[in-house]
């Protein structure tokens, strides 16, 4: 396990370019399944059988999208730091593949089965029942392995970005375990051990920190590592991050409620859960602001950096929907926007803004480190920010327009107090803004492809230097 | 040293913080739902006239899960006027205490079905699935033809049947035996039209009562 090459522990970087690598592919699938049913809704006729219509392909692109994706990124960046940071490799390299293998194996499980209808009927976490026996064997052992290779770790204290990966691994492991309890059927149907009420509340409890920990507590951790590292600057103040760590744990866990505003759900969950939320934008605006600090007196690489770019507008969208969730979460303002466009363009200023630009920037950033190379094209790495960046917000904008249009439109009465539209008259409404959509995240996916070509090219641009370098081996 | 600093240095110091601290949320708000009275409306005998689904409904409700309609309906009225104009009286937490899961979705596509049921004809309902926009022009719902071609597995709905009264909805041995029967023949269209025929109908509610605290 010590043996050392050239003076460093010997690393396992294969498994991080490996799941590197899965993480480019599956942006792709995820945002390719995205815009077909962005279209979908701008084109009903594009449903066009019953495997591949609407409603059976939105779980196949949220779930590739946060497992697919943000798994994969999240396994190849925290296997990264953690043996960076603890300087040791990791504990096991067979249960690592074990880990990678199992997860890809769930993916494919999840890309047959979503299209056949085998659901369970809450909302990113739709897996069936023995599909998700998979993901609990396969996350424990991800997270057995990550708190095994800390615990050899030669370093005294753990570095920062740790304690936000191992917060997501065990919150995680809570929602995943407690949410998918079921009855099973059969092999591919199963019935929720939790009805009405209490099944709004653990799956809202579940949706909220699907977001709050795999999306965002993970990726905070990405943030911790790969921003510093950049910008070749420490972090800006330590005290925000412990801060901003604890905070962010105790406080998320809160926020499932208020997704249930003025339901059958009691109106003290609601509430308490807006306060909270309200709360949270200082622990989420104190760790955006440590980010974005820890780049002063480096704001001048942002002008030719452009993986920097990806990391910091990153934390700009991070900051912006911390803000906008929270003032959605209000009873006033969720009466409006609750049910409409308005919470999709939210999710994805988060989804595509900070999740998926943070990931594309320490992508990058692992690159370069991986192969021991430099980046084919920079150019292409700028044109693939300017394309994800504007197709994002065509996106959120569309979305903003829509759903609070929409929110408005459902409510409005004449003079006598008649609904002044139908709900179909609502919908032609909506048409333009999801063409708009579809464009934005047309674009969202040509990036990617972008990005793939262009990884693919640094690697092979690799492999030919290492020939040149060894001409005697080959 | 500091208590920070300590768990900085103990992994396992670490984990069992982040591990209560984490869990103290979902406690706080999770559990007393169980416990607490108010949390489902109590109805009075006339008005309570909430029953597990039929087995013909539950196969209705099976595939209405299936087809993911959950992500473009939602089954929940909110008490605000233009709801109430639109849909019908705000929907209770009673109403929904045999769904597993819960259907009151998140996103409203197309319009709330809390209380679809009884609105328009059985007729109506099939062509509408078979191709919405014969009926409604502007509707982006995809067509759903192929539930008339879909036979009912007859041999399952008593095992879900029997799964879901494990889990506490009062089937009897009654609705165990006559399971088969009731959905032998039938196909998925007749199902799905039996379960958006009974959505929101099983309260009769009291005019002008408030149901909720």
């Amino acid at each position: 396990m010590d043996a050392r090459v050239s003076g460093q522990p010997n690393y396992n970087m294969a498994i991080v370019k490996s799941f590197a690598l899965c993480a480019v592919v599956y942006l792709i699938v995820g945002a390719l399944v995205g815009d077909i049913i962005a279209w979908q809704l701008s084109f009903p006729s594009l449903n066009l059988n019953e495997y591949l219509s609407f409603g059976r392909l939105r779980p196949l692109h949220t779930n590739a999208v946060i497992f697919a994706f943000g798994g994969c990124t999240l396994m190849a960046t925290s296997f990264y730091v953690v043996q960076r940071t603890c300087a040791v490799p990791l504990w096991s390299n067979n249960l690592a593949w074990f880990t990678f293998w199992g997860w890809n194996l769930i993916i494919v499980a999840a890309v047959i089965s979503f299209p056949l209808g085998w659901t369970q009927g809450k909302e990113y976490a739709e897996l069936e029942w023995p599909i998700d026996i998979a993901i609990a064997i396969v996350w424990l052992s991800y997270m057995f392995n990550f708190i095994m290779t800390i615990a050899n770790r030669k370093t005294s204290h753990i570095y920062v970005a740790n304690w936000f990966f191992l917060g997501m691994m065990i919150m995680i492991t809570y929602l995943h375990v407690v949410n998918s309890l079921a009855i099973p059927v059969t092999l591919t149907k199963s019935y929720s051990i939790y009805s009405g009420v209490h099944d709004a509340m653990i799956q809202w409890w579940w949706g909220h920190n699907a977001v709050g920990f795999f999306l965002t507590a993970g990726f905070l951790g990405i943030m911790y590592y790969f921003i510093p590292k950049q910008a070749d600057r420490p972090i800006f103040s330590y005290r925000l991050s412990v801060l901003h760590f604890w905070a962010l744990m105790f406080g998320y866990v809160w926020l499932g409620a208020h997704h249930l505003q003025y339901t059958a759900l009691p109106d003290w969950a609601g509430s308490l859960g807006a306060a909270v939320s309200i709360a949270m934008i200082i622990p989420s605006w104190g760790g955006a602001i440590n980010g974005l600090m820890t780049l002063s007196g480096a704001w001048h690489k942002l002008r030719d950096d452009y993986v920097l770019r990806f990391l910091v507008v990153s934390l700009a969208f991070y900051a912006m929907s911390t803000f906008e969730g929270p003032v959605m979460s209000l009873k006033t303002v969720n009466a409006l926007s609750h049910y409409t466009d308005w919470t999709i363009g939210h999710v994805h200023s988060g989804a595509l803004g900070w999740v998926a630009m943070v990931s594309i920037g320490a992508i990058y950033h692992l690159l370069t480190r991986l192969w021991k190379t430099e980046i084919y094209s920079v150019t292409m790495v700028n044109t693939h920010f300017w394309i994800h960046t504007i197709g994002t917000v065509i996106y959120i904008c569309a979305m903003w327009v829509s759903g609070i249009m929409q929110g408005l439109m459902w409510r409005a009465t004449d003079d006598y107090g008649n609904l002044t539209y139908t709900f179909a008259e609502t919908v032609v409404a909506m048409h333009p803004y999801y063409v708009l959509r579809s464009v934005g995240g047309l674009l969202v996916l040509l990036g990617a492809i972008l990005m793939l070509y262009n990884v693919v090219m640094t690697i092979r641009g690799a492999g030919q230097q290492k020939a040149a370098v060894q001409p005697v081996k080959a | 040293m500091t208590f920070q600093e300590k768990l900085e240095k103990n992994i396992w110091g670490l984990i069992a913080m982040v591990a209560i601290v984490v869990s103290i949320g979902g406690i706080v708000e999770i559990v007393p739902l169980y416990y607490l009275d108010s949390t489902i409306e109590k109805l009075t005998k006339e008005e309570d006239g909430i029953r597990p689904y039929t087995a013909l409904e539950l196969e209705g409700r099976d595939v209405y899960i299936r087809e993911g309609c959950y992500l473009c309906h939602s089954q929940m009225i909110r008490p605000f006027r233009d709801e109430k104009e639109r849909y019908g009286h705000y929907s209770l937490a009673a109403e929904s205490k045999y769904d597993h899961p819960f259907q009151w979705g998140s996103k409203r596509t197309g319009p709330d079905l809390a209380r679809v049921g009884g609105k328009y004809s059985n007729a109506w309902q099939v062509q509408h699935l078979r191709a919405p926009r014969s009926l409604v022009p502007e509707s982006v719902m995809p067509n759903y033809a192929f539930f008339e071609e879909h036979l009912l597995d007859a041999t399952l709905t008593e095992k879900k049947m029997r799964a879901l009264s494990m889990v506490g909805v009062p089937y009897t041995e009654a609705d165990f035996t006559g399971a088969k029967a009731a959905v032998t023949g039938k196909n998925e269209m007749d199902a799905m039209v039996a379960y958006l025929q009974v959505l929101g109908t099983m309260v009769k509610f009291e005019k002008g009562k408030d149901y909720r605290e």
